[in-house]
């Protein structure tokens, strides 16, 4: 019965997908459509200037941002879970959580408000204020990383015995030392799958990007999602099937790593 | 000293980000719909002293035009039918990995996951090819005999859509609890006579209801304010709330009525929010 349903539950989710690459190799002009083998639409995707272009802002944008969330995400669960009860704790844990559980049009909306009366004040001062584009969409791909990271640092470090870091400050290692050969090694994995998260999504958003960009930034999901709003083309079956296999061969690799390291472990 | 520079960046970072623009969007749905860049008469006046010159009428359309009303109850419905869907098609599949042998958990885990993680608008692409109407289903429907029907942009789409979308978040949490859970308890259920279905009944179910009710409100809150789904496979006329907002500030640049329509979603949403961190301590 529960096999049943595990089945049943893993081919709801993976027959469209699976379909969806498979047809990426038609040839035929309408997608889901059997018209022989071809590899037309991955050349039709590759020659596509505007989609190349996106695809590389999306990528520059999702790895900056990535970056940005990693290093204050693990400020940030660093502090939730080594500094105790402190003043402004919850409203660190209230902000940082925050992002998680917003609807995304309220983040969307809220950031370009603010990024809105940022360039209001700056054209003020300077009588001349930058647009929006990539730098905005980046900040707030980073806050929304931000979170992801937070969550997942401090779960690692929670479990993680804060003895060890100990142990090294009684041996007389300094606080960067300490970090540098307890803290870090430790919290490695999580930051680098943290990072890996806030990637994810910032590739993958549509609504926060298209609320504070301007008219110089189309992201790829951007770009993407309207061509959808008329219907998919082969083109977009092509590129779902590139993101596919990128993300299978990612989450595999990171699966079997953890796998042999906790088969390692037990 | 040390601690401040750990914390000071997160935190200043959160504060200008985060905070300052919630309580912006909260002002901005009192101030008055105006010509210009931004297209708003700001709620309070600077220039002289501060002045307050904001104005009600938003939030009262909100309240006055039961459009609004409306697809508050049409996101909420659909938010909620949405989870108990996910809910449903999730705990026999998360029954299935805390059952399988050991070896076979983490890949089961990782390949219901993993769908999560080739992107949110591929996956919508794949049911719009899919469900158009000279598409596969209606191929299908077609060689069964029924149909062809209009599958695309119905409700039936939109629902295919959000369970596809938000089933891996509903798996993750009823699998870790159930695999975290005490055997021994079930074993003694049978062990003193109780047949599987009441073993069942008796002792899984009631233990896992906390990770199901986590597993339900991590679907329903981001589905209450879902914009790309609605909009991609939906009917035209699933105006829910998302679709609305995104509508008052890109088609009608209504920024006043789609901060207003922003703050009663939160609002709207906050109960579930803290019910959900609540069980979030509790596990």
């Amino acid at each position: 019965m529960r096999r049943i349903g595990l089945a049943f539950g893993l081919l709801f989710l993976w027959a469209p997908i699976s379909l969806m690459v498979f047809y990426a190799f038609s040839a035929d002009r309408i997608p889901f459509q059997w018209g022989g083998w071809s590899l037309r639409w991955f050349a039709a995707l590759a020659a596509n200037e505007r989609m190349r272009e996106a695809a590389l802002l999306s990528l520059r944008i999702a790895a900056g941002a990535a970056t940005l969330s990693m290093l204050l995400g693990g400020l940030a669960g660093w502090a939730l879970a080594r500094f105790g009860p402190f003043r402004g704790r919850v409203l660190l844990g209230a902000l940082a959580g925050a992002p998680l559980v917003l609807p995304e049009v309220v983040t969307g909306l809220s950031l370009l408000l603010l990024f809105v009366l940022a360039q209001g004040a700056v054209e003020a001062w300077l009588g001349w204020a930058p647009g929006r584009g990539a730098v905005t969409i980046l900040l707030a791909h980073a806050t929304i990383g931000l979170a992801y990271v937070t969550v997942v640092v401090q779960a690692r470090l929670a479990t993680v015995d804060p003895s060890l870091e100990e142990a090294a400050a009684d041996l007389g290692a300094g606080p960067f030392t300490t970090f540098r050969t307890v803290t870090l090694p430790l919290i490695a994995p999580s930051l680098a799958a943290g990072w890996l998260l806030a990637f994810t999504l910032s590739l993958d958003d549509v609504v926060v990007a298209s609320f504070v960009s301007g008219p110089a930034g189309t992201t790829l999901p951007m770009l993407v999602f309207s061509a959808l709003k008329v219907g998919l083309t082969p083109e977009v079956n092509a590129l779902a099937a590139i993101v596919l296999a990128v993300a299978a061969l990612a989450v595999g690799g990171a699966g079997l790593i953890l796998g042999r390291r906790a088969n390692g472990a037990g | 000293m040390r601690r401040l520079l750990i914390l000071l960046p997160p935190l200043a970072w959160l504060l200008l980000l985060v905070a300052a623009p919630l309580l912006i969007l909260g002002l901005i749905a009192f101030a008055e719909a105006g010509p210009g860049v931004p297209p708003f008469i700001p709620p309070v006046a600077w220039a002289g002293g501060p002045a307050w010159q904001g104005s009600l009428e938003s939030l009262g359309t909100l309240i006055a035009d039961p459009y609004y009303l409306e697809a508050f109850l049409r996101s909420l419905l659909t938010a909620f039918v949405t989870a108990a869907l996910c809910l449903l098609l999730a705990y026999p599949m998360a029954l299935g990995i805390a059952g399988a042998r050991p070896s076979w958990r983490l890949p089961l885990l990782l390949l219901v996951l993993l769908p999560f993680w080739t992107g949110f608008l591929p996956r919508l692409g794949a049911w719009i090819g899919l469900l158009r109407d000279g598409g596969w289903v209606n191929g299908v429907l077609c060689l069964a005999g029924i149909g062809p029907l209009r599958l695309l942009y119905s409700d039936l789409a939109l629902y295919l859509g959000m369970v596809h979308a938000y089933l891996p978040f509903a798996v993750l949490p009823l699998a870790t609890a159930l695999l975290r859970r005490d055997t021994s308890l079930e074993e003694a259920a049978a062990d003193l006579g109780a047949k599987p279905l009441t073993v069942f009944g008796s002792v899984t179910l009631p233990l896992s209801l906390p990770a199901a009710a986590s597993a339900f409100l991590l679907v329903f809150i981001p589905a209450a304010g879902e914009f790309v789904i609605p909009e991609l496979l939906g009917p035209p006329e699933a105006q829910l709330v998302g679709r609305v907002l995104w509508g008052e500030f890109f088609q009608n640049r209504d920024w006043p009525l789609a901060a207003a329509l922003a703050l009663a979603l939160l609002l709207l949403l906050l109960p579930p929010i803290l019910l959900f961190q609540r069980l979030g301590r509790r596990a």
